[in-house]
């Protein structure tokens, strides 16, 4: 071969390598779950930096109501995506919320319990609970959806008369007072990077109140929750021996039993995740509100779903990411903020989330597709 | 070696009042294949959860290199060098080449109690362990729905040597497949059993069965109707004993007196 006819084929090889480098990145991209999530977000912020950029939605202060939001709702989002992913559903997530609050507020309040006890105490149920989910639907075979749907109304039910019976109201206020120098509750109560947030004010660079303390105090608790479960769950999902387990198991649980995966005790585990996600939702919540409602995380389930799918979750499970979930989150937590500043009124928020769960279902039916059928 | 790497003797199961197998013996030697040949019905599922440890025998026993051994669970089956790989594969198309290779034996690296999914070590096993058996995995994290019917049923039976089968069950894995691939999978069969295995065949198709097959048992209605060796019997034989065998000698028979009739 003369040289000239080896440079050719060298440069044809390496070209054709360059290529296919190329293409496989952007196939791994476009395979991703999350991508639709992501996407979506991009699109959210650009439509609001156009209509509400001058309206201080981005200010400090209102950048930090709809991260609050988004956050929360973020919580539990992800847990029910990794649920999903385990191939099961739990609807009684928003009933779950509202029975850890009065689970904490109870006790503490009328029992007279530490908060620290009430608190550990509203967590230890919620294990109770998930388990009990868990437990039914690996042993009976019913799908999840029932069960849980059933346990939707025994928790809120519950929540409610045992909440009557014992205060006479369906609401327990109170709570405020016992935060302070509580040895847990400082997990669920406290702003961080106060000092930022001063350091900011007082550069004059967010605005202030009258009195000259910054008008946002610093970083709600609910948000550092929401980056560590986000990070959390995408650590066991993509690195750990259980994160396999979690996508074998909602992938074919036939074939996962077969391997030698313990295909129940992977789902238990993860109702018992969707529980403690709600309780964690509502330990916050009450500590923000001072008080526990028998209503509280009413459809909150459905909402969470709704983040999971258009986060890339199937609706069959084994397929899905933690991170989508977080983003579905954060689309819907600034939607719901972001329509305060503009003058569409607020009661399209529900059609909005209609419409975008819709558009994620069909498009990640797609990816799915291409994912499993393309070669 | 004369020694029979794995032994099945007069092993019967019963449900209830159904004799699903009575009497059925089968020995398997180092890098034998043998073919269990049986109609629908014949109790090969029944024969296969046997072996795999699902169902336990109600009579006979199981020798493996010489010890007696009972099945207590498929892990125990398993943990004894019995793979079995069964026709649904156990594979998830949804999750990638790397992940199913290693579902539910994920190999770990770190710290105790923060030990991950060593994901770079499992890639690298998986896509040499593929290019073994001539499958490019171009990129060992591609999803298996990607791959074609003959690739899947290769990586899961490459999957189960890795993880220490000496003695291969391979529940009809031919059956979904068009020639060309049922063909690359039981070149893969063959140099497995080369290698040193023993493969217990289960299908229905002699055509496959015959070319690749030392020895061949047939099932009928939960009875072994014996196991020949290859230079004993000719594949018409074998087809004449698997249940149909008779009804189609039947149907010729019957067809020739409907000929001579109207002729």
């Amino acid at each position: 071969m003369s040289d000239k006819a080896k440079s050719i084929a060298s440069k044809k090889t390496s070209s054709q390598d360059e290529r296919l480098k190329e293409v496989s990145k952007l196939r791994l991209l476009l395979n991703r779950p999350e991508l639709g999530a992501v996407g979506g977000a991009i699109l959210v912020f650009i439509f609001f930096g156009i209509v509400a950029g001058d309206t201080g939605m981005f200010s400090a202060y209102g950048t930090l109501n709809f991260l609050d939001v988004s956050a929360n709702l973020g919580i539990i989002a992800i847990a029910a995506a990794m649920l999903m992913i385990g191939g099961e559903f739990d609807l009684s997530i928003g009933s779950m919320i509202g029975f850890a609050g009065i689970c904490i507020a109870i006790p503490a309040i009328y029992w007279g319990w530490p908060l620290w006890i009430s608190i550990i105490f509203a967590f230890a149920m919620a294990v109770l609970v998930g388990y009990f989910n868990g437990i039914l639907v690996v042993r009976t075979g019913l799908p999840s959806f029932i069960v849980t749907l059933a346990m939707l109304f025994i928790l809120r039910g519950a929540t409610l008369a045992i909440t009557r019976l014992i205060t006479g109201r369906t609401q327990v206020p109170g709570l405020r007072v016992l935060i302070e120098n509580d040895p847990i509750a400082w997990m669920f109560a406290t702003d961080t990077f106060k000092w930022l947030f001063t350091w900011l004010g007082s550069m004059n660079l967010i605005a202030l109140r009258t009195d000259g303390t910054p008008l946002a105090t610093g970083i709600p608790p609910s948000v550092i929750w929401f980056i560590a479960a986000t990070l959390f769950a995408t650590w066991i999902l993509m690195k750990t021996r259980y994160g396999n387990w979690i996508f074998a198991s909602g992938g074919d649980k036939n074939g996962a039993t077969n391997v030698g995966v313990p295909v129940g005790r992977v789902k238990i585990s993860l109702f018992i995740g969707t529980a403690v996600a709600a309780t964690i939702f509502a330990t916050i919540q009450v500590l923000d509100a001072g008080s526990a409602d028998t209503m509280r995380g009413n459809l909150k389930e459905l909402e969470a779903i709704a983040a999971a799918v258009v986060g890339g979750c199937l609706l069959t499970g084994g397929y899905g990411s933690a991170i989508g979930a977080a983003f579905g989150a954060l689309i819907f937590g600034t939607v719901s903020m972001g329509i305060f500043y503009t003058d569409v009124d607020t009661d399209w928020f529900k059609v909005f989330l209609g419409a975008m769960m819709l558009i994620a279902v069909v498009f990640n039916n797609y990816i799915r597709k291409r994912v499993t059928e393309s070669k | 070696m004369s020694e029979n790497l794995i032994e099945f003797n007069n092993i019967s199961k019963f449900f209830g009042k159904v004799i699903a197998l009575k009497d059925v013996t089968m020995k398997l030697k180092k890098g034998e294949i043998m073919c269990l040949l049986g109609d629908n019905g014949a109790g090969k599922s029944t024969l296969i959860k046997t072996l795999a440890g699902v169902h336990k025998p109600d009579e006979g026993e199981i020798v493996i290199e010489g010890k007696k051994t009972v099945f207590d669970s498929p892990k125990d089956a398993l943990d004894m060098g019995i793979g079995t790989v069964y026709q649904d594969l156990a594979l998830v198309p949804l999750m990638s080449v790397t992940r199913n290779f290693f579902m539910g034996r994920e190999p770990l690296k770190g710290p105790p109690f923060l030990k991950t999914f060593d994901i770079e070590k499992a890639n690298q096993i998986a896509a040499e362990r593929m290019g073994q058996i001539g499958i490019d995995v171009r990129d060992p994290s591609q999803a298996v729905g990607t791959m074609s019917g003959g690739e899947r049923q290769c990586l899961a039976i490459s999957r189960a040597i890795y993880f220490g089968a000496k003695v291969l069950v391979l529940d009809e894995p031919t059956s979904a497949l068009g020639v060309h691939q049922a063909s690359m999978v039981l070149k893969y069969v063959v140099k497995a059993a080369s290698q040193g295995l023993a493969v217990i065949l289960i299908t229905h198709n002699v055509h496959h069965a015959y070319p690749v097959g030392n020895s061949f048992t047939v099932l009928n209605r939960g009875k072994s109707l014996g196991t020949f060796n290859k230079k004993d019997i000719s594949r018409e034989e074998l087809l004449g004993m698997m249940a149909g065998g008779e009804e189609l000698d039947k149907l010729e028979v019957e067809l020739e007196e409907m000929n001579r009739l109207n002729s």
